[in-house]
């Protein structure tokens, strides 16, 4: 019985197992012809934690050859990483998700070489508490790269940021890293809902915690910190490549969950001007893409808890994550790394523990799909 | 309440089951502590037995023989209440217990099928299409019914919806309710089961898995199959996926 009938983590795994043991066994000419085929498997050449996925080992056979066929003429690329919706409740009250935060913080410090920063993508807190803040931001002390750090909803609503800001600085900023301007965004407002019925912060920070609670408002960037991207990016020539983070998707994916930034047209039409613009984001704990004109999307995954898909609404381009297995606590989750390249286009790693690794590149997006389409899955949403 | 006041309302009971009359609308269990039912007044015993009366506060009879504080057997239950139907339907020779009990004046009793459509079309009840049986027990349901019918059921839903996101209730320690995962109840496909739970190594029902959850990610108690709590979740899950076709052991 128990032979015949697997769960779908055993399955992969060995799936996994065998293709690495098939790769073992290929003699050294046959292995560089499957690099060439795989340039996803390549681009991921000493950019994985070697603990979860161990063809780095291998692919290192051919780096030069690999970094001049993916176009890159042995320019070093520039990588972050990162770890996003840990989600946490005080040490005391749950284990799950510290633990969760901690393998992500490992995994980005088993990174070698180094990344030159790593994004935290907001929702460091579950209930915006000041010992769950003040939690998160120990473990992310732990982190050896420089952290940058930006706002989620769970954070800010307890106290409307008074808290976060005090720990972590303002909601958004810009800076300017090699030749990309990065901007990060506080894009998780709310119109006030909360006022005129009364209620305690712990019912407002209780309220927007809930994802189907549709008491709430829909997110925005709103209109002074539109005002404030537009003045930012006054002085950034539009040739310059743009990497913006924001919590919320910046553009409409399921109105009912907030995966949502209700401005987002507006948004997107200040970045409008610019050659590549590649947008990073949190709150949709999936693996997640987008093309929108010049836009490419790319959705974070979380420490915490994986989220289904939405019924309604996904963006064509994504190819869905297999279902997460409810029987494995780190199923679905993970952190990720991204290379941006010297032409200004993103590539992404979807670092899923305990899976193999997906990688989605920037050409795959700005083809609308046409070559280097991820994997599909065997296990798509119900 | 008084033990008078419980045979009572126990003999009213069996009389409403006898009559066969839909239930009532209800008003969730949090808010029927706030309004009582009303309580009826039996006339004094003359021979120091015990008074029961009808729910309609007016026919009544002292049981022989039984003192106050003195539960009827239930066979002897049955045949008081039998007893009472049977001297509220000689008071009431042209009614039905149905119409007198919705507080609708009582229309006579129809002699024929005609007259029996005409009459339940008179108290909303859906008139039969062409071909259709007519004068059957569904035929007689009024709008009033389906609404109470509604009410009921929504009402259910509704408790499981309170309780799919509020973990603490569940019994749960550590923060998590059911919705984290699962908003909307999203990804919890009731439409699949029954089917072999590969994790459980077994077949399993949607219960079997809200349990797992209650006892795994929630840190709660699982529940029994017949708590309220876990019938409630099964009613809020499957509402959610409304004209979603079954699919029993889809994976």
């Amino acid at each position: 019985m128990a032979a015949r009938h697997k769960s779908v983590e055993t399955k992969y795994m060995e799936d996994r197992d065998a293709a690495l043991r098939g790769l073992r066994g290929l003699d050294r000419r046959t292995f560089l012809k499957v690099l060439a085929a795989s340039a996803g498997a390549v681009m991921a050449k000493s950019l994985m934690p070697p603990h979860t996925f161990q063809l780095v080992e291998v692919a290192n056979a051919a780096p030069d050859k690999a970094a001049s066929a993916a176009g890159l003429a042995g320019q070093p690329p520039f990588t972050f990483a990162y770890i996003s919706d840990t989600h946490l409740y005080p040490r005391t009250l749950n284990q799950r998700f510290v633990r969760g935060a901690v393998k992500a913080v490992e995994d980005v410090n088993a990174l070698d070489p180094q990344p030159d920063f790593v994004l935290f993508g907001g929702d460091l807190a579950q209930l915006g508490r000041r010992e769950e803040l003040d939690l998160g931001r120990q473990i992310l002390a732990e982190v050896k790269a420089p952290v940058k750090m930006m706002v989620g909803e769970h954070d800010w609503f307890y106290d409307l940021g008074d808290t976060w800001q005090e720990m972590f600085g303002p909601p958004n900023y810009s800076f300017d890293w090699k030749d990309v301007h990065v901007v990060v965004l506080m894009s998780v407002h709310e119109k006030d809902f909360w006022t005129a019925r009364k209620m305690t912060p712990a019912e407002r920070m209780h309220t927007v915690a809930g994802l189907d609670n549709g008491i709430q408002s829909r997110f925005e960037v709103g209109d002074d910190e539109r005002k404030w991207l537009s003045d930012d990016l006054a002085k950034v020539p539009h040739t310059t490549p743009l990497l913006v983070f924001s919590h919320s998707p910046l553009y409409k994916y399921y109105r009912n969950w907030n995966f949502w930034t209700d401005d987002a047209e507006q948004v997107q039409a200040i970045l409008k001007p610019y050659k590549h613009v590649t947008v990073i984001h949190g709150h949709t704990h999936q693996m997640l893409y987008n093309q929108i004109g010049n836009i490419s999307f790319y959705g974070m995954l979380s420490t915490a808890w994986p989220w289904p898909y939405a019924p309604t609404g996904l963006p064509p381009l994504t190819v869905q994550m297999n279902r997460a297995d409810p029987f494995d606590q780190f199923d679905g989750l993970g952190d990720g790394q991204v290379t941006v390249r010297p032409d200004g286009l993103a590539d992404k790693i979807y670092n899923l523990w305990d899976r193999n690794p997906v990688s989605v590149k920037a050409d795959y997006l700005v083809s609308h799909g046409k070559t280097a389409r991820p994997p599909a899955p065997q296990f798509a949403s119900y | 309440m008084t033990r008078r006041s419980i045979a009572l309302a126990t003999a009213a009971g069996f009389a409403a089951i006898l009559a066969g009359v839909t239930s009532a609308p209800r008003a969730p269990r949090a808010q029927q502590a706030a309004s009582p039912l009303p309580v009826h007044q039996a006339p004094s015993s003359k021979d120091g037995g015990v008074v029961v009366m009808l729910c309609d506060g007016k026919t009544s009879m002292e049981v022989k023989g039984l003192k106050t504080g003195e539960s009827m057997s239930h066979a002897q239950a049955i045949e008081v209440t039998r007893e009472l139907m049977a001297q509220w339907q000689r008071e009431h020779p042209n009614e039905k217990w149905e119409m007198a009990q919705a507080g609708q004046p009582s229309p006579p009793l129809p002699a024929s099928p005609a007259a029996s459509a005409a009459n339940a079309k008179a108290y909303g009840a859906k008139p039969p299409s062409k071909g259709m049986q007519q004068g059957d027990t569904y035929a007689s349901f009024t709008d009033r019914d389906y609404k109470v019918w509604k009410n009921e059921t929504d009402n259910f839903v509704a408790e499981g919806k309170q309780l799919f996101h509020d973990g603490a209730a569940l019994g749960g320690t550590i923060g998590v309710s059911c919705d984290m995962c699962h908003p909307d109840a999203s990804n919890t496909h009731p439409e699949t089961y029954p089917k072999y739970q590969v994790q459980l190594q077994k077949v399993a029902l949607l219960r079997d898995m809200i349990d797992w959850c209650i006892e795994n990610p929630v840190k709660g108690k699982a529940l029994d199959p017949n708590d309220p709590k876990l019938r409630a979740l099964e009613a809020y899950i499957l509402a959610q996926r409304k004209g979603v076709p079954l699919d029993y052991g889809k994976h």
